[in-house]
């Protein structure tokens, strides 16, 4: 039905789409984890807190596992050569990640400080380090990974772990640290009242200015930092085959796309202008509109790295013609058709059932809900 | 070359998540479906005491659920990070069934467990009865979605080999989709699950029958588990005769090592019921048998033989011999992708490039393998019959053993006088553990059974790893150990408190209320 061509590129917008409906969902739980510890400062307030993720979480974090089930269907290259590169990043992620289920459930089944205290921090972790984590990942992503392939497609990662924890990937950590904060207290702010949606404002904004500083100046270093080209020509129909091309390590490189494509200007301006607007709208307490801000500066963001780095998706530092790009890392024509026809069946049937379960939950959750439902809330 | 340490290793890791992951997910597939039984009776009767028994299974299944899902994202990550060849070689045949997983499954069931919970007082009584309705469908598509992929492991089909982009390619979706592997193990397992469930509720209730506490709470209950684990065991045992019969088509191997069956028979062979393995000189010491049953079974003919452990390796012998001149050319595609002679030579012989493959694990040029590497290889072909033969025999007795007991429970809440049979009562409290211990044995029937293969016939597990060091490996290992035991602890202490607690942990007031001593459970 579509090209191979087309395909590679819709795909590329899919996993786009797939990220940001991620770090919009899942992430402004993960906000609110972040934010748990700070702005309920007693069981009750933490209470609230966690009660307005509470019937949404889990349907939120399938975002994540079904953003890496189409990264391995579509991209298997990415999804082998990043996981397993990633190591120990991804373990942190993933282990950051088991705090979530069970400190939501479990927290509040017993009557005990300590017990209570300990899932708290649980929450927190599972909110805040597997957004820093990726942060770094996609700095990393942006100054070229050290892997490489043998003849076999065998991908050996020759860097460390700590080598990740380089200043630009750190970073690039914060912007998305704060990013997903600011997410998550525009969240809190909108379903909470009284002194928790004060504190969760103050929060939201604070991560506003630090996102915004943090994002120009990852903006001002990307200019002095090397970006990849390829210098072969590139025919975007062939079989997938990632060690077939050439590709160059210039200064510069990563601006190139907009160069050719000013309009590509508006994805970082949207990123900014999202978060700017998004603290003057929870200053003014329009907290929906502050959410809806706050999620179009997450599209901005995620959206600047992704076009900058187009058509690369994960580079090699060490060897460049094994990079990985939106060309020669897909899966067949065949899987690729499959899973776009999938995905446009059921991601409508998704929004559809979770816009339900939030309008059956909508309202403020208060102190008196909690108490009120001492049985059943979390 | 990759070290088989770091093999073991992966494996292990592999093994012991999958593992783990396992005992939480049977329970969740069968008890939403005791959960909608449990609430369309309260829905049809408004009898509360039927949203009670909802909502208290309920709050069971969901501490269960919890380190279902904590641990179900570990197995998607592991592929990646530590199958990374695997997932390369054949991501574009078992990443889309994972993704179509998520997408049309894992999604539903998981936004809708969480106005199972939180929905009880602001959706009317049938909204609520859809929403768990739902909840169950999505639980066990997620599993018919897992049992396809994993069925393709089993039995490759509608895929082919390219040597261009070096991996598996779909060709045949539909094929992939109605593999018979992966439709028979779907049903077996989801039966498995609703027995586990049955089981649970069970046990637990005849519990407090034997307590004589919450008697018409757990009365119900009882019913409800003994009719719903009836069915289930006898649909995995007439299924799980279904996994047999395309293990004989698409897996001989399997077969012929879960039988310790080392001669082929003549047909229709007999089944083995015990025996004493000798797998030094490859031969059963003794065994005790049964005519026919097993040709019958595993062919559905009384003509047709079932191939043994020594006739299967004299054939693999040939096709690794077959294979090595398939890696060889394939190694000149790679050079020169233009090779049409090579072309040639590899498009007779890549249907055994995977049993060329298999050399690698002792050489890296396999036309340099000596004679005691190819035979080294060849005995790889099939996994060791002991543990297979043991397992399956252990699963398939447990199985038989929850037939009777469901049975027997079955007979007796008809005639009604379950609750003056404190013997099986107690024997419903004592078989708690067999459903898991079957499912456990059952996982590694199947995928132990497949070894030395990830992708039976077409990559060796040895090659599947990622080239992590050992140390990555012993770290990663500790770590999940650690958490793992740890979750398992707190959960536990958290089931056996509210199960102990019992309906009164709802704090309607309506049942006996538990004051036990130490940390206090919340009503929560």
């Amino acid at each position: 039905m579509f090209e191979y061509e087309t395909l590679k590129i819709i795909w590329w917008l899919l996993v786009g789409v797939l990220l940001v409906g991620f770090a919009i969902m899942d992430g402004h739980d993960m906000g609110v984890g972040t934010l748990l510890p700070f702005v309920g400062r007693s069981d009750l307030e933490r209470r609230v807190v966690i009660n307005t993720v509470g019937p949404h979480w889990d349907g939120n974090q399938v975002w994540f596992i079904t953003g890496g089930g189409a990264i391995f269907a579509a991209w298997p290259l990415v999804y082998a050569t990043a996981f397993s590169g990633f190591y120990w990043a991804m373990l942190l992620v993933l282990w950051a990640l088991f705090f979530r289920p069970v400190g939501f459930d479990y927290r509040s089944k017993i009557h005990n400080s300590t017990w209570r205290s300990v899932w708290d921090w649980g929450l927190f972790i599972g909110g805040a380090v597997p957004p820093l984590i990726f942060g770094v990942a996609f700095g990393n992503l942006l100054q070229g990974v050290p892997f490489q392939f043998d003849a076999y497609l065998v991908s050996t990662y020759t860097g460390s772990f700590w080598q990740l924890l380089n200043p630009f990937a750190l970073l690039v950590g914060v912007v998305s640290s704060a990013m997903i904060t600011l997410q998550g207290g525009s969240y809190l702010a909108h379903r909470t009242e009284g002194v928790i949606q004060t504190r969760a404002v103050k929060g939201a904004i604070g991560a506003a200015v630090v996102m915004m500083l943090a994002f120009v100046a990852a903006g001002v270093w990307l200019q002095s930092i090397d970006g990849y080209r390829i210098s072969s020509v590139v025919n975007p129909s062939a079989l997938p085959d990632p060690l077939s091309k050439t590709v160059v390590r210039e200064a510069g490189a990563w601006m190139v796309n907009y160069g050719r494509q000013p309009l590509m200007w508006t994805l970082p301006a949207l990123g900014l202008l999202g978060a700017a607007v998004a603290a003057l709208l929870l200053a003014m307490r329009k907290t929906l509109t502050a959410f809806v801000a706050s999620s179009l500066a997450v599209v901005g963001v995620i959206g600047t790295a992704g076009a900058s780095m187009f058509p690369f998706v994960m580079p090699s530092s060490t060897m460049p013609s094994a990079s990985l790009t939106v060309w020669d890392s897909v899966s067949s024509h065949m899987t690729l058709g499959i899973m776009f026809w999938a995905t446009m069946l059921f991601m409508p049937l998704i929004v559809i059932y979770t816009s339900w379960a939030y309008s059956v939950m909508r309202g403020k959750v208060t102190k008196a809900y909690v108490q009120e439902h001492d049985h059943a809330a979390y | 070359m990759i070290s088989e340490q770091l093999v073991d290793l992966s494996r292990l890791q592999f093994a012991a998540t999958a593992l783990y992951h396992f005992l939480f997910v049977p329970l969740t597939i069968g008890m939403v479906w005791l959960l909608v039984i449990m609430e369309s009776v309260y829905v049809m009767t408004g009898n509360v005491v039927w949203k009670d028994m909802t909502r208290f299974w309920g709050k069971l299944f969901g501490i269960n659920f919890a380190l279902g899902v904590t641990t179900g994202i570990t197995l998607e990550f592991q592929f990646g990070t530590n199958w990374a060849y695997y997932s390369h070689y054949v991501g574009d045949i078992f990443g889309a069934p994972l993704a179509i997983e998520g997408l049309m499954a894992f999604f539903l069931e998981s936004t809708m467990i969480g106005l199972f919970f939180f929905g009880w007082d602001r959706l009317s009584k049938p909204q609520h009865l859809l929403v768990t309705v739902l909840m169950a469908v999505g639980t066990n598509l997620s599993a018919l979605w897992i049992l396809i992929a994993n069925g393709w492991m089993q039995n490759p089909v509608g895929a082919e080999f390219s040597y261009l982009t070096m991996r598996m390619e779909m060709v045949d979706f539909w094929a992939v989709l109605f593999n018979p592997d992966a439709q028979a193990k779907f049903v077996h397992t989801v039966s498995a699950g609703y027995t586990t469930g049955a089981m649970f509720v069970m046990s637990i209730s005849s519990w407090y029958l034997l307590k004589g506490r919450d008697i018409e709470f757990a009365k119900r209950s009882f019913r409800v588990a003994a009719a719903f684990g009836l069915a289930s065991v006898l649909s995995v045992i007439v299924l799980g005769d279904e996994s047999g019969y395309t293990v004989g088509e698409a897996q001989q191997t399997k077969l012929a090592a879960m039988e310790a069956m080392w001669e082929t028979k003549p047909a229709p062979a007999g089944l083995t019921l015990l025996a004493d393995i000798n797998e030094a000189e490859q031969k059963n010491n003794w065994e005790v048998e049964v005519p026919w049953v097993m040709g019958l079974i595993g062919t559905r003919s009384v003509t047709r033989e079932i191939p043994g452990i020594h006739d299967i390796k004299a054939k693999n012998r040939e096709r690794i011999a077959n294979g090595v001149v398939a890696v060889t050319a394939l190694e000149a595609l790679r050079a020169n992708r233009e090779d049409a002679a090579a072309k040639e030579v590899f498009e007779q012989h890549m249907d055994d490039l995977g049993f060329g493959l298999l050399l690698k694990k002792y050489v890296v040029d396999v036309r340099q393998a000596t004679p005691e590497m190819i035979e080294k290889a060849v005995n790889d072909t099939v996994p060791r019959v002991t543990p297979m033969f043991w397992g399956f025999r252990i699963m398939v007795g447990l199985g038989f053993a929850m037939l009777a007991l469901f049975g027997l429970a079955f007979y007796s809440t008809l005639r009604s006088n379950f609750m003056q049979k404190p013997w099986l009562l107690r024997s419903a409290l004592w078989m708690l553990p067999a459903p898991w211990i079957a499912c456990e044995l059952g996982w590694f029937v199947a995928e132990y059974g497949r070894q030395p293969w990830t992708i039976y016939g077409v990559l060796p597990t040895h090659l599947s790893v990622s080239t992590l060091s050992v140390n990555s490996l012993y770290g990663s290992l500790a770590g999940f150990i650690g958490f793992y035991t740890v979750l398992l602890v707190v959960e536990m202490f958290l089931m056996v408190k509210f199960a102990r607690m019992g309906p009164g942990s709802l704090g309607t007031g309506r049942y006996r209320s538990d004051s036990s001593p130490g940390l206090t459970p919340a009503h929560a």
